[in-house]
């Protein structure tokens, strides 16, 4: 059973800020939906490969030329702050 | 002028029986008039419709179209980028975003010459099964306005449905094209994996990923599949293989194909009326030439388990973008980075979005990885084995889209009911399988049924080739929604 704690942590991790009515609901929720999966181990997975990606292809090589690139004022057209041509976010490092 | 199906609507362009403009100008007026009812569309961009289709009308004119897709109006899922058009993948952490290019596949419709009418509604970055889901509001289903249309491509299988949109596209990753088609009485493909280029869809689940297309009928979905399929240098995982003439694949009946039916798609706690007409068009088929075998899928039970890890372990991967720093909603007045995106997360996700955020992260987080994502993989090479046995039997499968029809909106409350809906659906995304929906009957209410056919990797023709012959066999296509 997922306790509060790991909900706690999980949504540290997952930088989501939940409310205390939320942090019951996630627990309870993903508490049910875990039970579901928990079928899983009811199968014998052993020296079994596992399944990546649906398609076989691996190291897909293409040359290496230069590109033109997306022009700056474009990519800097949703930003949701920025200073001159640079994204501006909280201060990270103190004085 | 609405209602014309998409080979018809070309044939009527050729014959100058009416032009482009005046089509865009039917179906913009007929969405002016009916969708705030249906909820189909998030964003109709009528100045640009008519733009596109007066270029249109010159190429017609002039005897020199650019192909059947050449002044169609197509509806385009709300998580695809379309440059300078707002796309919102229906959350309101992008309610602002507007894309600096196009995707590959919105690309290449403008290169066939379709017409955009506007980008349909959608559960919050594709993650739902009934578009209720959806930051905005939900969308109706046109054939009773008090049901969903399903989802995640709820506003495209609408759009189709209640003619909102000649033809649509939707994504699919674990049944977002197949379901809303079935519970939309409309065609809607999922195409291999690979088949179609990602390059400007918003990821949610990266290896299960595909763009298909929804159709009033097959010939449809077939012309839109060969418009947007192909390789492309811009996504890796598309595969370099030459894409047939889906329509010209069309022809030449079943006689000689074997269908499997596999025996777990009949279960216990399915809509009876669902499985009396997905057993009729099975005989329907055996009718037409085509032979009939029983096959298992064993581990079909296992599928919503082994997706509901490894699609939200890669979805918390993929939405970690969404920080508020390049793009999107920022909750301002945080004292630090961390507390900046965890605030901004909050207000701009979702429910649902947050839920498998939180789930995808506990899967892959250290002491569970092994436990949950490990075993989920290996789960999936056992749902593809399933496959890969039954494919050296016969030639396409045949089973249910989902186990019900159209349900009511607000009707599944608890996250694994809705989930439950794509039992059928998410073990050919997981072995990355095409698979068609078509409609094969309703039920007594009235709301139509979803027929499943699934292929081969990238045996398309073999599918459409027999959803085309069942669809001429029958005439379900005859009803219509009465939308007014």
């Amino acid at each position: 059973m997922i306790s509060r704690d790991d909900v706690v942590q999980v949504a540290r991790l997952a930088r989501l800020e939940l409310s205390e009515a939320e942090l019951e609901r996630m627990r309870r929720q993903l508490d049910g939906i875990l039970a579901y999966i928990d079928q899983l181990k009811a199968l014998d997975v052993a020296g079994v490969e596992p399944t990546s990606h649906a398609v076989p292809l691996t190291n897909v090589m293409r040359e290496d030329e230069a590109a033109p690139c997306w022009p700056q004022e474009e990519m800097l057209a949703n930003a949701p702050d920025r200073a001159g041509e640079l994204f501006r976010v909280p201060r990270i490092i103190e004085d | 002028m609405t209602g014309l199906t998409i080979h018809e609507l070309g044939a009527a362009y050729r014959r100058g029986e009416t032009t482009p403009t005046q089509v865009v100008a039917a179906y913009l007026a007929r969405i002016e008039r009916l969708d705030a009812r249906v909820g189909a569309y998030l964003t109709v961009t009528r100045e640009a419709a008519l733009r596109a289709a007066a270029a249109a009308d010159a190429r017609h004119r002039a005897g020199t179209p650019l192909g059947p897709l050449d002044g169609v109006p197509l509806a385009v899922k709300d998580v695809l980028c379309t440059r300078g058009v707002r796309t919102t993948c229906g959350s309101k952490i992008l309610e602002r975003f507007v894309p600096p290019y196009d995707a590959t596949a919105v690309e290449r419709l403008a290169a066939a010459g379709a017409v955009l009418l506007g980008k349909t509604n959608m559960d919050e970055f594709a993650m739902g099964s009934s578009t209720e889901h959806s930051a905005f509001r939900p969308t109706k289903n046109p054939w009773d306005l008090a049901r969903v249309p399903g989802g995640s491509s709820g506003g495209s299988a609408a759009a189709v449905a209640g003619d909102l949109a000649a033809g649509a596209f939707g994504t699919d990753t674990g049944g977002s094209v197949r379901q809303p088609a079935a519970f939309c009485g409309v065609v809607g493909l999922k195409p291999t994996y690979g088949r179609v280029s990602r390059y400007g869809l918003v990821a949610f689940a990266s290896s299960l990923d595909q763009i298909g297309p929804l159709g009033q009928d097959v010939r449809d979905a077939a012309l839109l599949l060969g418009a947007v399929a192909g390789h492309d240098p811009r996504d890796a995982t598309s595969v370099d293989a030459p894409v047939p003439d889906y329509a010209a694949a069309l022809d030449g009946g079943v006689r000689g194909l074997r269908v499997g039916v596999p025996r777990e798609y009949f279960i216990e706690g399915m809509d009876p009326e669902v499985g009396r007409a997905v057993r009729e068009a099975v005989e329907t088929l055996r009718g037409l030439g085509a032979t009939v075998e029983d096959v298992s899928l064993p581990t079909t039970d296992y599928g919503i388990a082994v997706y509901y890890v490894i699609a939200p372990a890669e979805a918390s991967s993929n939405l970690a973008r969404y920080d508020g720093v390049k793009y999107g909603l920022r909750v301002g007045g945080a004292k630090d980075l961390i507390e900046m995106s965890s605030r901004t997360r909050a207000a701009g996700f979702g429910a649902e979005v947050k839920r498998r955020i939180m789930l995808g992260t506990y899967a892959l987080s250290a002491g569970y990885h092994d436990a949950y994502y490990g075993r989920a993989q290996k789960v999936r090479t056992l749902v593809r084995r399933d496959f890969a046995r039954a494919f050296e039997r016969v030639d396409l499968l045949v089973g249910p889209t989902t186990p019900n029809v159209a349900f009511r909106l607000g009707e599944k409350e608890d996250p694994l009911a809705m989930y439950l809906n794509d039992v059928f659906t998410v073990p050919t995304s997981l072995a990355g399988l095409p698979a068609v929906s078509v409609r094969c009957g309703f039920s007594a209410a009235g709301l139509p049924i979803g027929l499943q056919l699934i292929g081969r990797a990238f045996d398309e023709p073999t599918i459409l080739r027999a959803a085309h012959a069942y669809e001429r066999a029958t005439s379900w296509l005859a009803r219509r929604p009465s939308l007014a």
